[in-house]
């Protein structure tokens, strides 16, 4: 059983970073900065696939060298690179490697991205992915295959967006994943505990852990940028104002201040945090210390 | 043409099972030519239908679904029929399906799975798209379909890009998913949603050689068509 999965189901409140692989293969501000920041703060470190199309390091090479490093890896599959073949002979390839925790996501359009010309795959998505993984887990592949040696630990993830309007339809996905497998929950990020709470009312019926999302922001700008671009996720005024007043050098105090508050607020509601750094990986240990995590 | 095939006969009583009365459409063009449409196959479904306990309130013909004004002027002349009715059951390619679906306000059920669009006819006049995935969903999505209004194909629902009803590639572009969420409100069908196949069938598809031999490709390769060789060229090429 995975670590991840063991702290979940002894019931503690779990905390997962994340890191996103370079562009190239200088590895020292990946693992030596970011991973060496919050590796001891974590139980279980994603790392992501392509993140916003932008094509790097794969997830499993990363994963692959948390792991022998002793850490605990999330690794992330899109269903945008991969089609059905390829997704699951990297979930085997992830096993022999030592990687048990797995976080299914529907991947970004091609659009988004830094390869813009390539072909979009989507032979599976964030639903199905869960599907083949499941099926490796008891012993076939999708095409009916028996395996030869099951990896039957894997931990199964998946994302949901509480924020996200309609929340309907959200939660008809949410349950299909948690039919197709899903033992976990990470959640894109969220700035309204109020919005939370509503989620939470409605997604805690299923019993399955949920790890509420952080993303620091860092910045006015950043929260108005969130504001525009990235989908269900919606920073209010009562943090944008503050960090707007703040002088430069105070800025990095007020907003962990801003999601320490944040935090407390939402702790009771979920079963941990899944805390996204996006290059402040060395406030993260404070802002656990502020949090008593 | 439009290569269009019957439904496999399961998955379309599967589609109707819960409907007690439909009203048949069926398109005049390609499936004739496809041999999946026309008088015979309105007459075998509606035997089928009866069969399984589902009244056919009644039927049309149309010659060509893909032309969605010419649908609407020719469904007023049964309009009392169409009410008391539950569902429409159409006879053609998906984008007949969907111009069919885009003008009444009750589900539409493909009876057919389209393999291919290409070629002359088919007409797009108008927003509706079919890819051809062979495993037409329109019964369980809206009318509405995935494949096409989906930037990214998705049959298990909506992704995490959809804002303010639009796709994540292109600002103006509507969100399939979100016009599906909101039609299958409309009709008080959302539980469609969780009896979505899980995985995409490709083979489905592929065209079978069968089905390229239908009218135009028929005549292609139909002696017919080698007719205007001149008398004398053919001497030419067996002296040679
Ligand atoms: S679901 Fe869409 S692509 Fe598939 S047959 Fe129907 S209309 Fe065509
Ligand atoms: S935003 Fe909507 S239409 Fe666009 S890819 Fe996602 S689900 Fe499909």
């Amino acid at each position: 059983m995975s670590k991840l999965q063991e702290s979940l189901e002894q019931g503690k409140f779990t905390i997962t970073g994340e890191v996103g692989p370079p562009k190239g293969v200088d590895l020292e501000h990946c693992m030596d900065k970011e991973v060496s920041y919050i590796k001891d703060r974590v139980v279980a470190i994603n790392v992501t696939d392509n993140q916003s199309s932008v094509m790097r390091i794969s997830s499993l090479s990363i994963c692959t060298l948390l792991a022998r490093q002793g850490l605990e890896p999330i690794l992330q599959i899109t269903a945008r690179d991969r089609n059905r073949l390829a997704i699951q002979g990297d979930i085997l390839g992830g096993y022999v490697l030592g990687i048990r925790n797995i976080l299914a996501l529907t991947g970004d359009h091609n659009s988004a991205g830094d390869h813009p010309e390539s072909k979009p795959v989507f032979d599976l998505d964030s639903v199905s992915i869960l599907t083949a993984m499941n099926s490796l887990k008891n012993g076939k592949d999708l095409a009916g295959q028996e395996l030869e040696g099951v990896p039957g630990d894997i931990f199964c993830g998946a994302i949901v967006t509480p924020g996200a309007d309609p929340i309907e339809m959200q939660l008809i996905k949410m349950e299909r994943k948690i039919e197709e497998g899903a033992q976990f929950f990470q959640t894109q990020a969220i700035y309204d505990s109020k919005v939370f709470e509503n989620f939470m009312d409605k997604a805690s019926k299923y019993k399955v852990p949920v790890l509420c999302g952080i993303v620091i922001i860092k910045s006015a700008g950043m929260a108005n940028y969130m504001n525009n671009f990235v989908p269900g996720v919606q920073v209010p005024d009562s943090m944008i104002t503050p960090l707007k007043e703040a002088s430069k050098e105070d800025r990095p105090k007020k907003s962990i201040e801003l999601m320490v508050e944040f935090i407390k607020e939402v702790k009771p509601m979920c079963q941990g945090l899944h805390i996204m750094a996006m290059g402040w990986e060395k406030y993260v240990p404070e802002l656990l210390d502020m949090c008593d995590l | 043409m439009v290569v269009n095939v019957p439904k496999p006969g399961k998955e379309l009583i599967e589609m109707v099972s819960g409907y007690k009365s439909l009203f048949i459409v069926a398109c005049g063009g390609c499936p004739v030519g496809c041999d999946s449409g026309g008088k015979p196959r309105i007459d075998e479904l509606t035997e089928q239908l009866s069969k399984n306990g589902i009244e056919v309130e009644g039927s049309t013909e149309i010659d060509f679904l893909c032309n969605k004004a010419l649908v609407g002027s020719k469904l007023i002349y049964h309009i009392e029929k169409l009410k008391k009715s539950q569902a429409v059951l159409v006879i053609s390619c998906g984008i007949g399906v969907q111009a069919t679906g885009n003008m009444i306000d009750i589900p539409v059920i493909p009876a057919n799975d389209t393999l291919s669009s290409q070629g002359m006819q088919g007409l797009w006049p108008s927003s509706e798209r079919c890819a051809g995935c062979g495993t037409c969903y329109l019964a369980l999505t809206g009318g509405i379909c995935p494949i096409t209004m989906c930037s990214k194909s998705l049959i298990n629902g909506m992704c995490g890009g959809q804002h303010d009803g639009k796709c994540e590639v292109e600002n103006e572009r509507d969100c399939g998913w979100n016009l599906i969420y909101i039609r299958l409100n409309e009709l008080g069908k959302l539980e469609n949603l969780k009896k979505l196949p899980r995985l995409r069938d490709y083979r489905k598809m592929d065209v079978p050689d069968k089905e390229r031999t239908t009218t135009r490709w028929a005549l292609e390769k139909a002696e017919i068509y080698s007719a205007p060789v001149l008398n004398s060229e053919k001497e030419e090429a067996s002296n040679e």
